[in-house]
């Protein structure tokens, strides 16, 4: 059995493109439910957006990527807008209930046979969306260090996905220690006594969901640019639902909780399925399949998750004693 | 108990005018309102005919348990609807406007149960309170340099009304980790903050220990010496009666009587309210009876 190729695969994709996907649709609900408390359960239609808009723009209508990428995000301003105008007035609930409710609505609409023009169906869009953004590429080779290999075309999404996530996580951590930062906080331990204060709570939970919105669109864009391909099936609930773990894996409203969570939690799935199918392939698993790994990798990490929920509630940046006072 | 100062004199002289009836005209009124009707279902909950508050003064709203004294501060502070009525603020009126506009006017509340924010820390409560800040914008929040100045001044003035309000000590901790009365004692110097012209207390001494009770009285005192007029919620008579220039006494959804503590108390009116039939029975916690035999 290879374990350096187990721990390659780990690294590589714990550091890859998919990491970075997760961890933006994260940093967006960190800026939504960790710090403003809006509880958004389709953070995966952001990201649908943004996948669509590059694919549809690029490939459909044959325009540039260039006037894609603002297209996507003008387009989930929009559904924020859309998402909040009418929920943000409401309890937190309504919002967790509209927002999953959007994301399914949008898959099925982009999978739907009668816009299978646009948005391809279940096939989705396949086509170099992405050759304007790679074509500005400047390595010349793949890398291949012991633990970590990338293609060209990797390497390059990669430098600038980690590069987008340093500068937002900047931003970030320049908006919660600010004055705006105070009022979203509070918004999200008593949004009336903010009120009663002179604030306009509903505007504040706006910006917080335009942005962190923004932050999730980001994310499929690269997931488009990277994969060259956008399918309606890859935008399913449990995108959400993965990037809310990554969120409390590193710890709510932690400016570095998304990024610490991303790499863990794919390091996490990653091993565990490679050292699965290491063993099986030699023979000292043998009551399993090569097809079992996928669902029971996800037990398994699922198992290790709910340990450290039990044992370390806060998150790897939590602080217990903040916690702590949220059961009052 | 240092002597009621300069502020509370000239209140009590200025009121002493004014009729003991419900809805009497003041002087000055900062806040002004008529026939407020507010219904859940069939029940009345508010039917004020019309009330006016004193500025400058401690005014006290009591009545017994379910009175609508909160119902009406929700509804004065835009925090719920009316059904019908109107009302104005230093003359400026006040119907349909969001919560955070009244605020914003200068007319700040607390609330029955506090709310202090607890995962923020007691200094970050503070500043929450304070008015105009430029770093609230989304996009100066990014550029620190455009709000550091004020952000410093605003701190030193929080930690001024900290140390009045004895909780500088807690400064750098949770508000979610003080003890119920530091919460109240927070949640009113968070107020104070917005320098509020007319600042409304829920319940301010609701579950309150009676030393603390004697020090929250002091700082409501020390709100009208500064300036502003307050307007309080409470049913225990006997706070009432040491701090407020006037009362007004809610029963039922309606101004019963108003007046100056010592005539409101003997009001047969306000004792029927309190206590139904039973006149005879002591009104306060102290056991201080309020009625003189017969109340007729």
């Amino acid at each position: 059995m290879d374990f350096s190729f187990v721990l390659g695969q780990s690294i590589t994709q714990a550091l890859g493109v998919t990491a970075i996907i997760y961890c933006l649709a994260a940093m967006g609900l960190n800026l939504q439910f960790g710090y403003t408390g809006l509880l958004n359960f389709g953070q995966v239609a952001f990201a649908a957006i943004g996948a669509y808009s590059v694919g549809v723009i690029v490939i459909s209508f044959g325009a540039s990527l260039w006037a894609a990428i603002p297209i996507g995000l003008l387009a989930s301003v929009a559904l924020a807008l859309i998402l909040g105008i009418p929920t943000l007035r409401l309890r937190a609930d309504y919002l967790a209930i509209v927002t999953i409710a959007t994301s399914e609505i949008i898959r099925l609409l982009v999978r739907s046979i009668a816009l299978r023009d646009t948005f391809g169906g279940a096939n989705g869009i396949n086509g170099k969306m992405g050759q304007a953004f790679h074509d500005l590429n400047p390595y010349h080779a793949d890398i291949d260090l012991p633990f970590l290999t990338w293609t060209r075309q990797d390497l390059w999404v990669v430098t600038v996905g980690w590069t987008l996530i340093a500068i937002f996580t900047l931003a970030t951590w320049l908006l919660v220690r600010s004055p705006w930062g105070r009022v979203v906080k509070g918004i999200r331990e008593d949004e009336n006594a903010v009120v009663s204060l002179g604030k306009n709570a509903y505007v504040y939970k706006m910006q917080a969901l335009i942005l962190g919105g923004l932050l999730g669109t980001v994310g499929g864009i690269v997931w488009a640019i990277a994969k060259q391909s956008v399918q309606p099936d890859n935008f399913v609930p449990d995108v959400t639902f993965f990037s809310y773990t990554i969120l409390l894996l590193g710890g709510a409203a932690r400016v570095f909780g998304p990024i610490v969570g991303a790499i863990i939690f794919w390091f996490l799935l990653v091993f565990v399925g490679e050292f699965l199918n290491q063993m099986i392939a030699a023979g000292w698993i043998t009551f399993l399949l090569p097809t079992d790994v996928g669902p029971i990798r996800f037990i398994l990490v699922g198992l290790g998750l709910m340990g450290l929920m039990i044992f370390r509630p806060q998150g790897i940046f939590g602080d217990k004693r903040e916690l702590a006072l949220d059961a009052r | 108990m240092p002597a009621n100062g300069q502020r509370a004199l000239e209140a009590q002289a200025v009121l002493a005018g004014v009729p003991r009836v419900p809805g009497a005209p003041k002087p000055d009124p900062i806040l002004v309102a008529s026939s407020i009707v507010r219904r859940f279902g069939g029940l009345s909950a508010v039917d004020v005919t019309h009330v006016e508050i004193q500025r400058g003064s401690i005014t006290a709203l009591i009545g017994p348990n379910g009175a609508g004294k909160t119902t009406f501060f929700n509804l004065l502070t835009g925090f719920d609807a009316p059904d019908e009525g109107t009302w104005s603020f230093n003359g400026r009126s006040m119907g349909k406007l969001s919560p955070y506009r009244v605020a914003r006017l200068g007319m700040v509340r607390t609330f029955q149960l506090t709310k202090a924010l607890n995962r923020l820390r007691v200094i970050d409560n503070m500043l929450l309170g304070a008015k105009g800040q430029r770093g609230e914008h989304l996009w100066a929040s990014l550029l620190p340099f455009l709000w550091r100045g004020q952000e410093a001044k605003n701190t030193e003035r929080a930690d001024v009304l900290l140390k009045r309000f004895s909780l500088d000590a807690k400064r750098a901790d949770f508000a979610g980790s003080l003890s119920g009365g530091q919460r109240k004692l927070l949640e009113m110097a968070r107020a104070l903050m917005s320098e509020p012209e007319l600042i409304m207390l829920d319940e301010p001494m609701a579950g309150v220990n009676p030393a603390l009770t004697q020090s929250l009285l002091q700082h409501i005192k020390m709100i009208r010496e500064e300036g502003s007029t307050v307007l309080f919620v409470e049913h225990d008579m006997d706070m009432v009666h040491d701090i407020s220039d006037w009362v007004i006494v809610m029963a039922q959804g309606q101004i019963i009587a108003e007046g100056p503590p010592g005539d409101v108390m003997k009001n047969p009116e306000v004792i029927d309210a309190y206590l139904g039939a039973h006149h005879e029975k002591a009104l306060t916690e102290s056991g201080q009876s309020l009625t003189t035999g017969d109340p007729t």
